[in-house]
């Protein structure tokens, strides 16, 4: 995706795999720990990380059936996720410079807004599949006969712009900057160094991963594996893997045509989406299902 | 009723209808007049989609005639015509601010639930369709209300009363295979002369008291005129 | 059910009997501390096991006392319901009973009278255990006023402060208001009923019309009890100025007791009931979570923004509740009975969370005798422990998983997912909106405890007093260990409890919840496992495995040392505490985008030449728009009445003389 982008900048670009090799080197270095931080400090990166780890888990990639999406729908996804953003807000806000407080502020503040939003086209696909399980919503739409759905419409549009702010990309946050006043995600990781750094670094790249396939499978699941049978899941791995490209693609164009808008904009950027969720319902309940 | 079971054009216009609805929830937050303009334009475009696709469904040819009719005129001439005034107003710059845009954006809300709960008693299994198709054009209707309600400006109140003319036309299109060609004509050139008028009113308007903020429109009122 | 009556009944004698034993506490101040605090432990003990013997029994037992006027016996009931409540106020007044000696002691030096408050917080407990056991509605009435009175002289516990006698007094009021509304609506039942056991009331053939005016009594009686918003104003002025572990009590369990009342009022004795009341709560549930939490974000007093979160949490019980209302309306009484699991579930979460974060304030108002945020900072290397039972709390309360606020929030999302069963589609289409509201506020409130934790216990010390603070003495930490420890077992198991706490709608609807329950109890499946499931137990384990594999993983490599360095400070110099974001600025970003729903008054004053300062101060709007007219009018009233008062001894007798004349006029 960064690559797409550099191109599009007119630059060159980093290979595909520098954010990993970016993490390697991570990994190898020196944590430096501020003074007075006290021991939460330092437990948060594997609570944020475990956390966003297993709501990954609980999202379905290649196949429907997951063991682990028994044990969680998208209610606890998204709880596990704001278990990760509480432990991220608190650690940001552990060594007391005026950073970390105002990044956890700002980035609660964008996540509260989010949320109902994000409900909201929950709500629509589980009204539709009946069901709050990420399989068995994925197996509904496969299931189900072509139907063009308004509400569909809308509650994709609704996650894409809950997922963009969620993820912190432009135009809500830059995930690039280190400017002090226009940065939210990054201030909070201001402190953080070597290892630590690393698993806050990588948690934020599977968030990102996660809103990805979780809208690529709800919306387009052809491809994805019914069965856990290899051939199945070989179709399922480049299905999900070419979908990911094209819509990595497209969020590369959507943030070198857009501009960081200002926080106090984003709340408008966020009502939009959430316009978008209560359009969906209601088209749902209004267009879709008389009785 | 379950969305699968209707035929793929029907699904198809419920889904135009849908967007309808959105673009009319657009007009209605859009601060600035010439993205206005752009978004009524869009709502015009998908009237006309929607107009074309009950016509190919094989309720009559006319429709036909009516879509592109309605193409012509909704999503190119009138706008065209609303955007060289706002320009000629100087107003492509300008931003209305609009008090409280969450409570407009709730009310319009709870108007789309309100003319659901209207159009409820009609139970028959297979009106269901023309059902939902009239709620979401009451709900246009009431929204195009709404925003000539909450704008102060004048070109805001014009696109208002033309959302509202849309929804009408939707409500009229979808659900009864539309009406007669000449009604049809008829109305169609009652609003390019509507919009005449519009364009000299505000002319005027402009001339006499150098705003087109509507809100300094009470010289009838005594009271008014008292606190001057 | 002989045990169960016996330890209920040891119980309030117990309680009785610590209030007895407090008057002592006047000559010899450490009676309250040895004797008094220690029986309201065994209080508590007696009332959990009552409970919880009535709710694993699963019968229903009448008793009549042979007390009460007499033709109006007093009788008493124990059921499900009341055990699960008797269950909830015994385990909070446990951990009381263990965190108030230490927390007490502070006040043997001071002025205020001690015995008033062992007193007062005994006759408080016999109060709200009575009212949980009542079976008629002057039983009922007279343990409900009981519990009033009591709770009113321990607001005004610390009388030397004007806002204390002024919140004192605003409760005192608005309890009475609420008492009238309930009294009347036992009133409508007990005409039609003829007769004032809940047997009767229970009986009474009621048209709809005099059932819905039965309900809206209810609801303003025990909403204004419950703090609804509207109705709330005395609340969030109360429950900070009653000393901490009676906070604790107040908020946990008082407003569970509020919601028991409607409950049996509206489930129980009302019978049939109608949707649109559903809707009715259901809103009011919508507002005050809302106003609640965007309230409780906003304040810098930490026991006032618990207060205002008990709003929003009352909020979240009775949008739950509205929802039970509106399934059993339009006849899904299994959906019923899921929802009011819910809102059964978040009442003992509340008062488990709500409690262990009051005693978590008390503690640190023990320790460093500050209330007000901005003074904090760096506690949790000063308190660890506190620190710790904090932290849970916070999480619990923010509805986090694995925690047990998360499994209550969980459940009435899935009762409102629901919705798409009912019949109406307007329904269809409100129930999601406060689902959202419901979204909306729990975002809103990890925020705001993010905010709190962040400032308390983290950064450093804001003030002297604060860096200088010592731990808390070791019967407070263990009173909250206990809640701590309740808040995660009742979040890593949930599916026991459900089942347990299923018996209640089994006994009021005649539906329990044997889906919930089916897969064992490991996992949750409130309707069908293919809909939703969710397994606390395993996630907990996931994520501990996680979170064990990554620190083991990175440990392993050579570079184990940690160097310890200064934070950046953009190469300016080293940073004072002073820098630290305060909490005034982390509640900014919502004040602004929220700002009609508050009554701000921000500014930048001049305190002396030199020196700015930024104030902010936020004020109720409601209180202007609702409270504020009344007052007003009552005045003006009071005002034109007072005219009569004139002094003349000739007129108050020429009054008296009229009155008997009308009062002859009316009997014949």
């Amino acid at each position: 995706m960064r690559k797409v982008k550099a191109r599009l900048q007119n630059r060159r670009g980093a290979p595909v795999v520098q954010p990993l090799r970016d993490l390697r080197k991570l990994f190898v270095k020196e944590v430096r720990v501020a003074h007075g931080a006290s021991p939460l400090f330092r437990a948060a990166p594997y609570v944020v990380f475990g956390a966003t780890l297993l709501a990954a888990a609980s999202v379905p990639l290649l196949g429907v059936t997951l063991p682990t999406a028994t044990f969680a729908d998208i209610v606890v996804v998204a709880g596990l996720l704001a278990l990760a953003r509480f432990f991220l807000a608190l650690a940001a806000m552990d060594v007391g410079t005026a950073f970390g407080g105002m990044g956890a502020s700002r980035e609660l503040l964008i996540a509260a807004l989010a949320e109902p939003a994000m409900l909201m086209a929950v709500f629509t696909l589980a009204m539709t599949a009946h069901s709050t399980n990420l399989a068995s919503i994925v197996a509904y739409q496969l299931d189900d006969a072509l139907a063009l759905r308004p509400s569909y419409l809308f509650a994709l549009g609704a996650l894409c712009l809950v997922a963009i702010a969620e993820t912190g990309r432009i135009p809500v946050d830059n995930p690039a900057t280190h400017l002090e006043l226009t940065m939210i995600h990054e201030a909070m990781l201001l402190e953080y160094s070597g290892r630590h750094l690393a698993l806050m670094e990588w948690a934020a790249q599977i968030k990102l991963a996660l809103y990805a396939a979780l809208i690529l499978n709800i919306f387009l699941p052809w491809g994805i594996a019914e069965t856990l049978g290899a051939p199945a899941l070989g179709i399922g791995l480049v299905a999900i893997l070419l979908k990911l490209a094209g819509l990595g693609g497209a969020l590369a164009v959507v943030e070198t045509v857009l501009a960081k808008m200002r926080l106090f904009r984003a709340p408008a950027f966020l009502n939009l989406a959430l316009l978008f969720g209560l359009l969906g319902l209601l088209s749902h309940v209004m267009l879709e299902v008389g009785r | 009723m379950n969305l699968t079971t209707l035929p793929l054009l029907q699904q198809l216009v419920l889904l135009l209808a849908a967007i309808v609805l959105f673009t009319s929830f657009v007009l209605l937050s859009q601060a600035r007049l010439v993205a206005a303009v752009h978004a009524f334009a869009g709502q015009g475009a998908l009237i006309g989609a929607a107009t074309a696709v009950v016509a190919a469904a094989g309720a009559g040819h006319h429709l036909y005639f009516s879509a592109l009719l309605t193409l012509v005129l909704k999503a190119l001439l009138i706008p065209w015509m609303l955007h060289r005034l706002v320009r000629r107003l100087e107003l492509d710059r300008h931003i209305e601010v609009i008090e409280r845009p969450a409570l407009m954006i709730m009310a319009a809300v709870a108007l789309v639930i309100f003319s659901y709960w209207l159009v409820l008693p009609i139970v028959e299994r297979e009106l269901m369709f023309t059902r939902n198709i009239v709620a979401t054009s009451l709900a246009v209707v009431l929204i195009g209300l709404l925003m000539m309600v909450f704008r102060q400006q004048a070109v805001a109140q014009v696109l208002g009363f033309m959302s509202m003319e849309n929804g009408l036309f939707l409500a009229a299109v979808s659900a009864t295979g539309g009406m007669p060609l000449v009604v049809e004509l008829g109305v169609a050139f009652d609003v390019l002369v509507a919009m005449v008028l519009f364009g000299v009113f505000f002319f005027q308007l402009r001339e006499s008291i150098d705003s087109l903020d509507v809100d300094r429109l009470d010289r009838l009122s005594e009271l008014a005129e008292e606190r001057r | 059910m002989i045990a169960a009556w016996v330890a209920a009944t040891a119980a309030i004698g117990l309680a009785l009997a610590a209030a007895l034993a407090a008057l002592g506490a006047a000559r010899i101040p450490s009676l309250l501390r040895r004797l008094a605090l220690p029986l309201f432990g065994l209080v508590g003990v007696a009332a959990a096991t009552a409970g919880t013997l009535t709710l694993l029994g699963g019968g229903v037992d009448d008793i009549q006392l042979p007390l009460g006027l007499p033709w109006l016996p007093w009788r008493l009931r124990l059921d499900a319901l009341a055990g699960c409540f008797l269950t909830l106020i015994g385990l909070l007044t446990a951990a009381v009973g263990i965190y108030a000696p230490g927390y007490v002691r502070g006040f043997e030096q001071g002025r205020d009278s001690l015995a008033m408050l062992g007193a007062g917080s005994g006759l408080f407990l016999a109060g709200m255990l009575t009212v949980v056991l009542a079976a008629d509605a002057m039983l009922f009435m007279v343990a409900w006023e009981l519990m009033s009175l009591a709770s009113y002289f321990l607001v005004v516990f610390h009388h030397d402060q004007p806002a204390s006698r002024r919140a004192a007094f605003l409760y005192l009021l608005m309890a009475h208001v609420g008492g009238l509304a309930i009294l009347l609506g036992f009133g409508v039942l007990a005409a039609f009923g003829h007769g004032f056991e809940f047997a009767a009331l229970r009986a009474a053939p009621l048209t709809p019309g005099w059932a819905t005016l039965a309900f809206a009594l209810a609801l303003l009686g025990f909403g204004m009890k419950a703090g609804l918003v509207p109705l709330h104003a005395w609340l969030p002025e109360a429950h900070p100025a009653a000393p901490s572990h009676i906070s604790a009590l107040m908020s946990g369990v008082m407003l569970k007791v509020a919601v028991y009342g409607f409950i049996r009022f509206t489930f129980d004795l009302l019978g049939e009931v109608h949707w649109q009341w559903g809707v009715a709560t259901l809103a009011l549930g919508s507002v005050s979570a809302l106003y609640g939490v965007l309230m409780a974000l906003l304040q810098n007093d930490l026991k006032r923004l618990l207060a205002w979160s008990s709003v929003e949490n009352m909020g979240i019980l009775f949008i739950a509740l509205g929802l039970a209302l509106i399934f059993l309306g339009e006849g899904h009484a299994g959906l019923g009975a899921l929802a009011l699991v819910a809102a059964l579930l978040h009442a003992g979460n509340h008062a488990l969370f709500k409690g262990l974060l009051f005693l978590g304030a008390g503690a640190i108002l023990h320790s460093t005798h500050e209330r007000d945020l901005e003074q904090m900072g760096g506690l949790l290397r000063r308190m660890p422990w506190t620190g710790l039972f904090f932290l849970i709390g916070c999480l619990a309360i923010a509805g986090l998983p694995p925690l047990n606020g998360f499994v209550s929030e969980w459940l009435t999302f899935q009762a409102a997912l629901q919705s798409w069963q009912l019949d109406s589609g307007v329904l269809r289409s409100l129930i999601p909106v406060a689902a959202a509201v419901l979204a909306l506020t729990s975002a809103l409130a990890a925020a705001g405890f993010v905010r709190v934790y962040g400032i308390a216990f983290l950064g450093r010390a804001r003030s002297r007093h604060v860096r200088r603070a010592r731990p808390e003495s070791r019967g407070m930490r263990l009173g909250q260990g206990l809640l701590a420890a309740g808040c995660v077992a009742a979040g890593l198991l949930p599916t026991p409890l459900i089942g347990v706490v299923a018996a209640v709608p089994e006994q009021l609807l005649g539906t329990g919840l044997p889906q919930a329950t089916a897969r064992g109890w490991l996992w949750l499946t409130p309707i069908a496992p293919e809909v939703a499931s969710y397994s606390a137990p395993a996630l907990a384990l996931a994520l501990a495995v996680a979170m064990a594999v990554a620190a083991w993983a990175l440990r392993r490599g050579a570079l184990r040392r940690v160097r310890r360095g200064d934070p950046w400070d953009c190469g300016f110099g080293p940073l004072t505490t002073r820098m630290q974001y305060s909490a005034t600025a982390f509640a900014q970003p919502v004040r602004r985008v929220f700002a009609p729903l508050f009554a701000v008054d921000a500014g930048v004053e001049l305190e002396a030449p030199g020196r700015l300062r930024y104030r902010v101060v936020i004020g109720d709007r409601l209180w202007k728009l609702l409270y504020a007219p009344f007052a007003t009018a009552t005045d003006g009233a009071a005002r034109r009445v007072a005219r009569l008062q004139s002094g003349n001894v000739r007129r108050y007798l020429g009054w008296t003389l009229a009155t008997l004349l009308v009062l002859l006029w009316i009997i014949t």
